[in-house]
């Protein structure tokens, strides 16, 4: 974010809030990948707990409706022994006219120590980091169309796991970019961390049409798209695309975009197969390559909790100026 | 006190070719002598303006003064004081006020406060359609009489381009100028920010420079067919400026403003989510906003206006897409403007047209002129003294402006409205 001090770390560089990895270098993603790998360790272990943040509090203020994410960031936390409050705004405070600011004043009120927000606004995130009070760090679980870091970087840790590297690789993402924040997040992670090469690949009506300056190669076909590819990602397609004259029907979008084993040997023969969940089996992809060998979607759920341990764990020793050196 | 001189200034008064060392005099709310008095012409005040330019009070053709209906946001009162301590004497309020200017009864009401406050001319702009809902016509012909010089839709949409077509007609036929927001409202859809790589980027929806161009198109050829006389409120795109371009050299009765923040300011301004620079139009690309610059230069672009949007602070305290669009701007409009002359894009005299007799003659009203005889609305100001903005010296009661920490040029020293000192510092 040129001109504008990044609000997600601290005066010494480290990470305070996790709200975009826009602007993040490499080697404070990497720092994150690593202490992910160390606790990914502690999940496969009998006792699965860290008393890294006993004592603090972390609330989920969910906005929007999540299993998955809330779930899993529900795990990290406890994994890291915290305290966890799980907060769906949607059906509670603003229902009532309450503003976000009240809100979260009123939880800062309870003593919280971290906020995990997800909301259906681009830029939520950055706003309640901008004027949280200076111990409360926020951790993006998704804000609008613009950022999910977390699962940008539990896509990296899943592709560094199964590949050994980021470098030097070809990712293709195929799919409703123009409304996805996960990809937005894959994109910029994959590039900070030396991909060789970033395709998206969908029809026009899903891609921005300024897609390119994001540093990604267009496609719109996916026999082309995907030649070669190290990874292929998937996003997920909502149906009200449908209805908002993005695309005719899910059968011809399966039959132009979706994935079957025989498309996929344009790919690498070691090619992966990823999807931030949930699937709709039959349209991007059918039931052989969501099950078979080359998929990995239910690594990255898995790998999920560690990545969120690592970011979660990274913020919380930053805060009131530093407890850990 | 009925008589004043203003002795010693830089007279410029676009309208009439003069730039002049040239002494004005006032009696009664008008101007009665340029140069030396008028026969035993013996003033109450004499103001030095030695070393200061003297210029008709400037014309703002949209200024929101949130009263009635939005008082928490602002008044007529407070509004009209920034407005004098920005030199502007007379100011176009939008009809999106609440109840809407549908009828002469709020006509009545906004000209009543203004006259109270006695700062500022206040005109009501008549809404087109009814509670602006964009299907059944307001009274235009009742809304004219008692005082709206054009009428306009504000920032809604019309429901069809049929009922565009006929309130053209009618608008028309009791000639009143059309103001038209170019923006078709689909291709809007729920937008927040330019459609771009900032947009891109950020996430956040995109309005596409399309929403403007296809409106300008459709108004221009509605123009065509009806002759009647159209204002573009508000540009945004350098193409929409080409195309108005092309239109007047068809001859055809057409005009243009852009707001001042449009001519300084880019979609690269709303990174960081900066709801300050949260506006309607969007910030564009900065092709666009040179284009929009070359259409000024031209005359393309006839005035520039503050679209003054003042707002509490809770207001822009929100996610950026939830945030209400507008700037604080009444106070901005005259350094700005001056800011052109600094950057080489405009001489003096004609930035300070674009703030006077530009506005003034897309209404058809003879303001922002310095003639014998003339209403003695007038602006003194210190062409080189620097000054910063800063919020909350501004008399507006929004204080929100991405212009906060800027240098500005051009301090306005004195401002005076039908002959009486409204504003001096």
């Amino acid at each position: 974010m040129s001109g504008h001090p990044n609000v997600q770390l601290d005066a010494k560089g480290r990470l305070r809030h996790f709200l975009t990895i826009d602007g993040l270098s490499r080697e404070l993603l990497t720092e994150i990948l690593d202490k992910a790998e160390s606790f990914a360790g502690v999940t496969e272990q009998t006792v699965k707990k860290v008393p890294l943040l006993r004592g603090k509090v972390i609330a989920n203020l969910f906005f929007e409706s999540s299993t998955r994410t809330r779930t899993t960031f529900e795990l990290a936390a406890k994994r890291l022994s915290a305290d966890v409050l799980n907060i769906n705004i949607s059906t509670s405070a603003t229902a009532k006219g309450e503003t976000l600011l009240d809100t979260l004043r009123n939880l800062e009120a309870m003593h919280v120590d971290m906020f995990v927000v997800r909301h259906a606004e681009s830029g939520a995130a950055h706003f309640i980091a901008q004027h949280a009070a200076p111990h409360v760090s926020v951790i993006n679980a998704g804000d609008g169309r613009h950022s999910h870091p977390t699962q940008g970087m539990l896509d990296m840790f899943t592709i560094r796991r199964k590949l050994g590297r980021i470098e030097g690789l070809k990712v293709a993402i195929v799919g409703d970019l123009r409304h996805s924040r996960v990809a937005r997040s894959q994109i910029l992670g994959l590039n900070a961390l030396g991909a060789a090469e970033v395709r998206v690949i969908a029809p026009r009506t899903l891609l921005p049409p300024d897609i390119r300056s994001l540093g990604v190669h267009p496609f719109h076909q996916l026999d082309e798209g995907i030649r070669d590819a190290d990874v292929v990602i998937t996003l997920r397609l909502q149906k009200e695309r449908m209805s908002g004259a993005f695309l005719p029907s899910e059968r011809e979008y399966f039959q132009l975009f979706g994935l079957t084993e025989e498309r996929l040997r344009a790919a690498k023969p070691e090619a992966i197969v990823m999807h931030p969940g949930p699937i709709n089996r039959g349209v991007e992809m059918d039931s052989q390559v969501a099950d078979g060998p080359r998929s990995v979607i239910l690594a990255q759920v898995t790998y999920g909790i560690a990545v969120r341990m690592a970011i979660m764990s990274m913020a919380m020793s930053v805060g009131e100026g530093g407890r850990e050196p | 006190m009925n008589r004043l001189s203003i002795l010693g200034g830089r007279l410029i008064d676009p309208a009439n070719g003069i730039d002049a060392r040239v002494d004005l005099h006032i009696d009664r709310g008008r101007i009665c002598g340029l140069g030396a008095p008028p026969g035993a012409f013996n003033p109450d005040r004499a103001i030095d303006a030695r070393g200061l330019v003297v210029c008709p009070g400037l014309v703002d053709l949209s200024a929101r003064l949130r009263e009635p209906g939005a008082e928490h946001k602002a008044t007529i009162a407070s509004e009209t004081a920034a407005a004098a301590s920005g030199g502007v004497t007379t100011l176009c309020c939008p009809p999106d006020t609440d109840p809407a200017i549908d009828t002469p009864a709020v006509v009545e009401l906004i000209r009543r406060k203004a006259k109270r406050s006695g700062r500022c001319m206040v005109l009501p702009l008549g809404a087109i359609t009814r509670d602006l809902a964009g299907t059944e016509l307001a009274e235009m012909a009742a809304l004219k009489a008692a005082g709206c010089p054009a009428v306009s839709n504000a920032s809604a949409a019309l429901a069809s381009i049929l009922v565009q077509r006929r309130a053209l007609e009618y608008a028309s036929t009791y000639g009143l100028i059309v103001l038209l927001r170019p923006e078709d409202p689909q291709l809007r859809d729920r937008g927040c920010a330019h459609e771009g790589p900032v947009s891109t980027r950020l996430g956040l929806p995109g309005i596409p420079e399309a929403a403007e161009t296809v409106a300008v198109a459709r108004d221009i050829a509605l123009c065509e067919q009806t002759g009647a006389r159209i204002h573009f409120r508000g540009l945004s795109t350098a193409k929409a400026v080409r195309m108005i371009e092309r239109a007047l050299q068809d001859r055809l009765p057409v005009s243009a403003d852009v707001a001042a923040h449009q001519l300084f300011l880019t979609e690269a301004d709303i990174d960081g989510f900066d709801s300050r620079c949260h506006v309607d139009p969007p910030l564009r690309t900065t092709a666009d906003r040179e284009g929009l610059r070359a259409g000024v230069a031209s005359g393309a672009i006839g005035a520039i206006c503050s679209d003054h949007q003042p707002h509490e602070p809770d207001a822009k305290d929100a996610p950026f897409p939830s945030t209400a669009p507008g700037i604080s701007a009444l106070e901005t409009l005259l350094p700005l403007t001056l800011r052109l002359v600094e950057e080489r894009l405009l001489a003096l005299d004609a930035a300070i047209a674009r703030v006077t007799c530009g506005p003034a003659d897309v209404l058809g009203l003879p303001l922002g002129r310095l003639g014998v005889g003339a209403r003695a609305d007038v602006c003194v100001f210190d062409p080189d003294e620097p000054w910063i903005l800063d919020p909350h010296a501004m008399r507006s009661c929004g204080r929100n402006t991405p212009f906060a920490g800027w240098e500005m040029r051009g301090r306005v020293r004195y401002t005076l409205f039908e002959g009486r000192v409204v504003y001096e510092t």
